[in-house]
């Protein structure tokens, strides 16, 4: 009887030895049990990364506001799709596009009046009224949009 | 009275001999707390403890009013700070005491550097602790987007920018973070999976660990006071050391009720996708030292974005602290070490120059 358990005893050690000394590959190879966890954890992981929503197509937005709602020296946020964008009429009472997400940390910036230029409040970045970065973190130039004036409307169209 | 001691008497009895609960007796009957000049900072994991079952509970009677949705969340903290019977009692207890719980953990988790506790045998306790405060921090950041209000909102879009800012799989972790390319409704759902439900479940795993390695090892002695010759005093844990930690967290309670009556949590406006970004957009003040940061970083340092320099300067700074008790050999060995000192105060400092310069420079020059 006691001959029984210390044989028992004996093997169960043998076994978590043999655990032990196989490398965790070869034990997750040679056994179904990598495979087990490779069909918990590859859906969960899945799962968790997000659908792709598709890259916003569009090309061309007609403005909801008329170009003698903004004054000179100001600015107006608009919808471009699913991003913001910044349409701004100069003193000369030209106009000018451009995306209103920050090339820094993606906020949203604004015209400032006082000063004649495009700031983006979170990092202090400036920006030129050719969208060009003038001071501050921001890498690289804001996206400028074509704008076209017809009649009472606005059009803003990305590239040439 | 004796009939009431009878009863209970009978029910110990009962209890004992199910689950043989006698041993924690013994247990804190034996647990020793060290006094010497350095004890006041044997409270402050005490203090954060209960500062997280304040979190816990408060967290879960949020719950019954709030809605994780884009369309209603803003609206259900309104609702619940205007019309709930104590509902601004109950968030902005909250808010204090997420705030006064971060400060108490840095307080924490700079005394166990500066009195180098973190040496052999304790390096576990260190890594625990320290993965413990990155969750606090990620505590406060998911929690800061959940009443969706603009200021919380931009925070949010600049903080998860950042994570875009890794090399090579930066693109990935944005997107995995928000739940798409933007911070939308489908980001706030994620934040409050994690802020309700992942995060407590590590955090309990994590301070079980915690606690029972500080039980396992005791408590450490600072080197300057074990090299000092003479006895050494030490009070028992139970109850003088727990009274003692009592009277902390009943102060602790009143303060926080003083905060929240006097300054009751704000909520803002509610936030906007496509509104220019406040003036004056700041994070919580534990993340500010970094945001201040990535302010003065230029735009190109050696050719590389300044803010992946920055992030991953970070990164790095929290892995190195992270593994202190690896690098810091001469303490593991028994000797000062003047340079780790000099590293954590240095660190001390640096946040609290940052910090300050993010409170008080003016925003919009």
């Amino acid at each position: 009887m006691a001959q029984d358990v210390r044989g028992s005893v004996a093997s169960r050690r043998r076994f978590v030895d043999w655990l032990l000394t196989r490398t965790l590959t070869t034990w997750l190879l040679s056994t179904s049990f990598g495979g087990l966890l490779l069909a918990i954890f590859y859906p969960a992981g899945r799962y968790l990364v997000p659908p792709a929503a598709g890259e916003s197509t569009t090309g061309t937005v007609t403005l909801p506001f008329a170009p003698a709602d903004i004054p000179a020296n100001g600015a107006e946020i608009f919808r471009f799709g699913s991003r913001a964008g910044i349409l701004i009429k100069t003193t000369a009472g030209e106009f000018r596009a451009f995306s209103a997400v920050c090339s820094h940390l993606g906020c949203i910036v604004q015209y400032r009046s006082d000063i004649g230029h495009i700031w983006c409040a979170c990092h202090n970045g400036h920006f030129d009224l050719n969208g060009h970065v003038l001071e501050g973190p921001p890498p690289e130039p804001l996206e400028a949009y074509t704008v076209n004036v017809r009649g009472d409307q606005i059009v803003v169209s990305r590239g040439s | 009275m004796t009939r009431f001691r009878e009863w209970t008497n009978i029910l110990a009895e009962w209890l004992e001999f199910r689950l043989g609960l006698s041993f924690l007796k013994t247990i804190a009957m034996k647990k020793e707390v060290p006094v010497h000049r350095h004890t006041i900072w044997y409270y402050l994991g005490g203090m954060s403890l209960f500062l997280f079952v304040v979190q816990v509970c408060t967290g879960i009677l949020l719950l019954f009013y709030y809605r994780p949705s884009a369309e209603e969340a803003y609206e259900s903290v309104q609702f619940l700070m205007a019309e709930v019977e104590f509902g601004w009692l109950v968030r902005s207890i909250h808010s204090w005491a997420a705030n006064l719980m971060v400060f108490t953990l840095f307080l924490h988790l700079f005394s166990v550097l500066l009195v180098k506790a973190y040496r052999p045998p304790r390096e576990l306790t260190w890594f625990s602790g320290a993965i413990l405060m990155a969750l606090a921090m990620a505590f406060g950041f998911t929690g800061y987007l959940l009443p969706w209000n603009e200021l919380s909102y931009f925070a949010t879009r600049v903080g998860t920018e950042i994570t875009g800012a890794v090399p090579l799989i930066g693109g990935f972790l944005l997107r995995v973070a928000r739940g798409g390319d933007d911070v939308t409704g489908a980001t706030l759902t994620r934040f409050y999976a994690l802020h309700v439900w992942v995060l407590p479940a590590a955090t309990f795993g994590l301070v079980g660990l915690h606690l029972f390695l500080v039980q396992k090892l005791g408590m450490s002695v600072p080197p300057s006071v074990e090299r000092e010759a003479g006895a050494k005093r030490t009070m028992p844990f139970f109850p003088h050391f727990l009274l003692r930690d009592l009277v902390g967290w009943l102060t602790a309670l009143g303060v926080l009720a003083v905060l929240a009556a006097y300054f009751p949590a704000e909520l803002g406006v509610k936030a906007d996708p496509f509104v220019p970004a406040p003036v004056g957009i700041k994070p919580e003040w534990y993340f500010m030292f970094m945001f201040q940061t990535l302010k003065y970083l230029p735009a190109h340092i050696l050719g590389i974005e300044g803010e992946i320099v920055g992030i991953l300067g970070f990164g790095l700074a929290g892995v190195l602290v992270f593994l202190i008790p690896l690098l810091d050999r001469k303490t593991a060995r028994g000797e000062p070490s003047k340079l780790f000192t000099w590293i954590g105060i240095g660190i001390i400092v640096y946040m609290i120059v940052l910090t300050y310069l993010g409170y008080t420079v003016d925003p919009s020059l």
